[in-house]
């Protein structure tokens, strides 16, 4: 469906695109995850046509859009702040796209009730877009991108301005209606959770370059790099030396899965990965601090030599600050990361 | 006015770049210096086009007039004359009249500040029953024609007037005349620009103050004063600009006594033919309107750091404790005494016929007469004003609209700065020499206009554009660019989503825009008097005519047909006010 080839937009020196190379197939639902500045918005404007490209191509079903205005791209875009019109109530937003393809009325209005049916606000027609809460605005938005049956829906930060029940909630309906729908979706989002829950596969996104492709647990389960584990919220990165099935690290010596490469490298330890032990069993640690977080604990733990150590327990180990606890490492929870 | 408030609450002014590609509200991933340069150049040929029709306008029936008057009035035997600049200059008669230029307009701006500032409080902060309808008649005289304000106040000060009736006092022989009518017309200026931002202002902020530990007063002068400073500065230069180039006022009120560079330019050119003379008193109003428009360019740049803005409607309260019902009520007795009462005693006069009141004054104005002074009667001026007025916004509307689009475009630089500036030059450049400048130049081929009743128009075009550009300007700026972007990815082509997103948002803004560059084209007196044909008089020219001769009927005349004018004026604003958005509230 969408191709781009080596598609790079330079703003002055800096380059907010550096030749990427996408594909999204049909029906495949496409998250790009990048910090801020890391280009992915750009990303999205050279698709619609908003933002012309310095060198590379987009293609569309095939055929280059270069020359292509963006009105006539037949994409549906959905902006990060929603731009809906604000002179025009939520008929009249809805039925832009299909107005402008010349829809009869007719059409229109039946086009309407079923989209307003689709993201849950039926009736809402002659509401004022103004007088909509936030999560209602995110519907009319989606309802006017998805009403043209666009070829390739994009959505910008679909979620990003919603509270955080509201926003998990609308993840699964999305999710369920691009798959009843089977539309090919392209979104960014600098939320992993979005990002994960949404997609069928997670693009990361750095300095305008990919830095890792896959599904979402692949990502999860194994970043790349150290970039990618530390914008997923990792921690324990440490400097190691691989040498046959362990590691040396500033913690000690650490199983590693086999076949990783050898010598100098980054480690990874998931949080995950770490059991917690008694202090004679381990590595010895004091508990510095340890956040809720619903399900399990989130401990920050001081070993006697190197940085702090980040680990996870069930609510009902979890030890007291400033209790010593013992730290052992699985091989399963150890990734060895890429240079970045 | 005007000038000012647009660029305080334009969202544009920390808002997300609209240009700039992907610069989203989290903080952009471009910035705007790094412009994708196929862009700028698209974007650059489209503001030239949009800037191409202005341009050229101001080009053929402003620059060229005015520079035509001045060359011909410095240029003897085909070499330039730049001695007579320092031989007018060192004229007593001229320096006395300079000075009185000056004085009287920082008098008036003064008096101005000192009376209106309260107003402007007033009107921004308390709530109070007749708000709305007392402020737009607190705005009727900035739309009247000066020519009524000097009638107006000569009814009420001079020879006759009331005061006269009742007291015996006249003071159309002093300066007080001149700069209460100066106060009158300026008043809405200071009301409009520093009350429209005063009542923006989020009151918490004092509340911050005085919970930090500022008592009322220094919260007032540490948080609220510095941040109105630069709306009343731009206030203060505007006012300052209206009365220095005043000239229907001074024309009406101050004999022969008082003259400002703008009259004595007229006296110059129409009455002594002393072209000379009146080409460096042009050079010299236009130096210094020049370096007033600098300063306000200044001022305005200034106004742009950031200001938390809310809506006024939370803002205002009513008033409570003794000191604010005191305020209110000598705001209220001096907006009566000063704004009301004059306007009232004009309507009076022109129904006080020597046969008791009535609508004596007002038939007379069917009649040609017998008085010479014209050849038809002055009744039709009504038409011929509507007319020329109709015509006159119509270009205006197109022009200044234009203008605006083009400044509204991103990315705004030295060259479209000065773009903006050369848009109010009219407002301060000599009416008087527009145009006589009018008459010199576009009386032979391929632009003969001189019989053309188009001449009268295009005239008053210029100075109207200023106020449809300061109008739009900022609505166009309010409007986000994404919205466009929104339209295109549906499917709106670059001419649609103009029409579907930007129309249907300035839509009002036109309105109010045309509204008052017809009240403006209504009342242009300067130039018109001079290009007007005698069969074709305009209301102003017809009401200087019947005023600038004797007797009581045509003083009655003059009152009625001012009346007239007013009311006209007065209707289109009261239009404009009910139709007005919250975002026009600059006039």
């Amino acid at each position: 469906m969408l191709k781009l080839d080596g598609a790079t937009v330079r703003f002055g020196q800096r380059a907010a695109l550096d030749a990427v190379d996408l594909e999204v197939a049909d029906h495949e639902t496409v998250c790009v995850l990048g910090p801020s500045g890391s280009g992915k918005s750009t990303l999205l404007r050279v698709v619609a046509g908003l933002q012309p490209l310095d060198a590379g191509r987009v293609l569309l079903g095939g055929a280059d859009q270069a020359g292509v205005p963006v009105h006539k791209r037949g994409l549906g875009l959905m902006f990060q702040d929603h731009q809906l019109f604000p002179q025009r109530d939520v008929a009249g937003n809805v039925a832009f796209g299909l107005r402008m393809r010349g829809a009869s009325r007719a059409e229109q209005a039946a086009r309407v009730g079923e989209l307003l049916d689709l993201v849950g606000l039926p009736g809402a027609e002659r509401r004022a877009v103004a007088a909509l809460s936030g999560g209602e605005q995110q519907r009319v938005a989606l309802a006017r991108a998805l009403a043209p049956s666009p070829r390739l829906l994009m959505l910008d930060e679909p979620l990003g301005q919603l509270d955080r029940t509201l926003r998990e909630r609308l993840v699964v309906e999305l999710r369920s209606l691009f798959a009843q729908l089977g539309t090919t979706v392209l979104a960014v989002t600098h939320d992993q959770g979005e990002a994960f829950a949404l997609a069928d596969r997670v693009v990361v996104m750095r300095d305008g370059r990919i830095a890792q492709t896959g599904t979402p647990l692949e990502v999860w389960q194994r970043p790349a790099s150290e970039f990618v584990a530390r914008f997923l919220g990792f921690e324990n990165v440490v400097p190691a030396t691989v040498t046959g099935a362990v590691a040396a690290t500033p913690w000690g010596k650490v199983p590693v899965p086999p076949g990783s490469p050898q010598g100098e490298v980054r480690l990874l330890l998931r949080p995950g990965g770490i059991r917690l032990v008694p202090s004679r069993d381990g590595l010895p640690c004091e508990v510095v601090a340890r956040t809720f977080r619903g399900n399990h604990v989130a401990l920050r733990l001081r070993p006697g030599a190197g940085p702090l150590l980040e680990a996870e327990c069930d609510l009902a180990a979890a030890p007291e600050v400033g209790s010593g606890v013992g730290v052992a490492f699985a091989a399963g929870g150890v990734v060895v990361l890429a240079e970045d | 006015m005007v000038l000012a408030r647009p660029e305080v609450d334009g969202p544009d002014a920390n808002g997300p770049d609209t240009d700039a590609p992907g610069a989203g509200r989290r903080g952009g991933e471009a910035r705007a210096d790094a412009v994708a340069r196929r862009g700028a150049l698209r974007r650059g040929g489209m503001r030239f086009a949009l800037m191409a029709l202005p341009l050229v306008f101001f080009a053929l029936f402003f620059a060229w007039p005015v520079a035509a008057i001045v060359g011909r009035g410095l240029k003897a035997d085909g070499a330039w004359q730049f001695g007579r600049i320092t031989e007018v200059l060192g004229d007593p008669d001229i320096g006395h009249v300079l000075w009185f230029t000056t004085w009287q307009a920082l008098a008036s701006t003064a008096l101005t500040l000192a009376i209106a500032l309260p107003g402007a409080y007033v009107f921004a902060r308390l709530d109070f029953p007749g708000k709305q309808l007392l402020r737009a008649a607190v705005t009727v005289p900035f739309v009247l024609p000066t020519v009524v304000v000097g009638t107006a106040f000569l009814a009420l000060l001079g020879r006759g007037g009331l005061l006269d009736q009742l007291w015996g006092v006249r003071l159309d022989t002093t300066v007080w005349a001149i700069l209460l009518a100066h106060v009158f017309f300026n008043y809405a200026v200071v009301v409009r620009t520093v009350g429209g931002l005063w009542s923006q202002l989020d009151p918490r902020q004092e509340e911050a103050a005085r919970v930090l530990g500022a008592s009322r007063l220094a919260a007032w002068r540490r948080v609220t004063l510095p941040a109105l400073g630069p709306a009343v500065a731009a206030a203060a230069l505007m006012v300052f600009l209206f009365t220095f180039t005043s000239f229907g006022v001074v024309q009406i009120l101050g004999g022969p006594t008082f003259s400002t560079l703008e009259v004595e330019i007229y006296r110059q050119t129409a009455e002594l033919l002393d072209l000379p003379t009146a080409a460096v008193l042009t050079i010299v109003q236009f130096a210094a309107v020049g370096a007033i428009l600098a300063v306000h360019a200044w001022t305005v740049r200034r106004r742009e750091s950031a200001l938390k803005l809310v809506d006024p409607a939370q803002t205002a309260r009513r008033p409570r404790g003794a000191a604010q019902r005191v305020l209110l009520g000598s705001v209220l007795a001096v907006v009566a005494l000063l704004i009301l009462l004059p306007i009232g005693v004009l309507v009076q006069r022109s129904l006080d016929t020597p046969d008791g009141y009535g609508f004596g004054y007002y038939r007379a104005l069917q009649a040609a007469g017998d008085n010479g002074s014209f050849l038809v009667p002055p009744i039709e001026a009504i038409g011929n004003s509507l007319q020329y007025a109709l015509a006159a916004t119509a270009i205006a509307l197109v022009v200044g609209g234009l203008a605006a689009a083009a400044l509204a475009r991103r990315g705004t630089g030295r060259l479209m700065r000065s773009f903006d500036a050369l848009l109010m030059l009219p407002l301060g450049v000599s009416a008087v020499t527009v145009g006589f400048g009018f008459l010199i130049t576009l009386d032979k081929p391929p632009l003969d206009l001189r019989t053309s009743w188009i001449l009268v128009p295009l005239a008053q075009a210029l100075v109207g554009t200023p106020f449809v550009v300061r109008i739009m300007l900022p609505v166009l700026r309010a409007v986000d660019g994404r919205l466009r972007e929104a339209a295109a990815v549906l499917g709106a082509s670059p001419l649609r989503a103009w029409r579907e997103v930007d129309l249907p948002l300035v839509r009002r803004a036109l309105l109010v825009a045309a509204g008052f560059a017809f009240a403006v084209s209504l009342g242009e007196f300067g130039a018109t008097v001079f290009i007007a044909r005698p069969d074709h008089p305009t209301l102003p020219v017809a009401v200087a005519r019947l005023l600038g001769r004797a007797g009581d009927l045509n003083y009655g005349q003059a009152m009625a047909l001012s009346t007239i004018l007013m009311v006209v004026c007065a209707v289109s604003l009261l239009v404009l006010e009910r139709i007005r958005t919250d975002r026009g509230g600059e006039f």
